[in-house]
């Protein structure tokens, strides 16, 4: 994967910058949602060998509740948000006033209301994004999977799969140690994405 | 009770099991989790295929093991260094989901079918017969191959674990 292998140091700094400010617009987001503050890791950018993508929610076998939405537009990518399934019915018990039980079922119901809540936190995450960067970028209608991690994250390395056995990850983690309500997110920019966003940022020619 | 030693397959990877080991891969989505097996030898291999076809391949040295085309021919070499003969080689295989079928049916969401449709591909052209199949649908699967039985057990989050 020749062009990720020539990311500049700085890039890779723009990159955590362009995390930074999406996943910082999508954590004022829930805090509205929740009325109460959500914490944010600083996000990590990395070049991940697909083997160890999964690792970075707990492994290949992980249950996670896993979130995903396609970018679409000029700069198109992959997004996940990334919940523990425990954290997740926690969410729904506060967000949308639903009586949950802290078990792994999920009623239809439960999973159209956090399939709604991806979108709004993706949708604030982009449209962040498309203010800085001037680029035209939609998410996708957001699709809900209950199931093991390394089957959920792989689906969106796909792009990568044809240019080399690794992909960029910016991933950040919102954090809210009284409650538990972490989640991670992950944006995964099309190999080819890349070049538009550093063009649209104005720190490469084009 | 003799620990039994597992090994692992990553993702766009494969490996060979001998002497009674098992040899296993986790979390396959739309991957396909091919395995190939020798009964009389007792020698297992497995190949995690990412994807359907080399000819999309955009890098000039790519790994074999990532491409249902040229995993099959890879993992036979592999399992005849260990003693296998390709006459006798009998195949099972598990994967090819579809994680979010809500998300419609352009090409690149149906690629654990493509995949699927690959690796059959190849095993016909080879003369393997597939004697075991989990496939689609629109879960993550586990899967682990006894070298010594033959047996592959499929894991997933909601039906358990399956025998092929």
């Amino acid at each position: 994967m020749s062009s990720l292998h020539r990311l500049e140091e700085f890039e890779l700094d723009v990159l955590k910058e362009v995390g930074n400010i999406g996943s910082g617009n999508a954590a004022t987001a829930l805090s509205t949602l929740l009325d109460k503050p959500v914490d944010m890791a600083v996000p990590k950018v990395s070049v991940v060998p697909f083997e160890e993508v999964a690792e970075r929610v707990g492994g290949a076998e992980e249950l996670v509740m896993a979130v995903f939405l396609r970018v679409e537009g000029e700069a198109p990518g992959n997004l996940f948000y990334i919940m523990h399934p425990v954290a997740a019915k926690r969410l729904l018990g506060r967000l949308a006033a639903m009586e949950v039980e802290e078990d792994l079922e999920y009623s239809e119901m439960e999973l159209s209301a956090l399939s709604e809540i991806g979108n709004i936190l993706a949708g604030s995450y982009l449209s962040s994004l498309a203010d800085l960067t001037g680029l035209g970028l939609s998410p996708s209608v957001p699709a809900v999977a209950l199931d093991m991690a390394g089957a959920v994250l792989s689906y969106g390395l796909m792009q990568y799969g044809e240019m080399g056995d690794a992909a960029l990850l910016i991933e950040t983690k919102f954090l809210d140690a009284g409650e538990q309500l972490d989640g991670q997110f992950f944006l995964i920019p099309d190999p080819d994405s890349f070049a538009i966003l550093f063009q649209a940022l104005g720190v490469r020619e084009s | 009770m003799i620990q039994q030693n597992v090994v692992k397959v990553g993702m766009a990877d494969l490996n060979v099991a001998t002497r009674g080991e098992c040899i296993r891969t986790s979390g396959l989505g739309s991957c396909v989790g091919l395995t190939l097996y020798d009964p009389d030898r007792k020698v297992a291999g497995m190949a995690h295929v990412m994807l359907p076809d080399s000819a999309i391949a955009r890098e000039e040295t790519f790994n074999r093991a990532k491409y249902a085309d040229t995993a099959l021919p890879l993992l036979i070499e592999e399992l005849e260094k260990a003693g296998a003969k390709i006459g006798r080689l009998l195949a099972k295989m598990a994967g090819g989901s579809q994680m979010f079928a809500s998300l419609g049916k352009s090409d690149s969401l149906r690629i654990g079918p493509r995949n699927v449709e690959s690796c059959m591909q190849m095993l016909d052209r080879y003369g393997i017969p597939l004697i075991g199949e989990d496939t689609g649908g629109s879960h993550g699967r586990t899967i682990e191959l006894d070298s010594e039985t033959g047996i592959l057990y499929v894991r997933s989050v909601q039906q358990g674990t399956k025998e092929l």
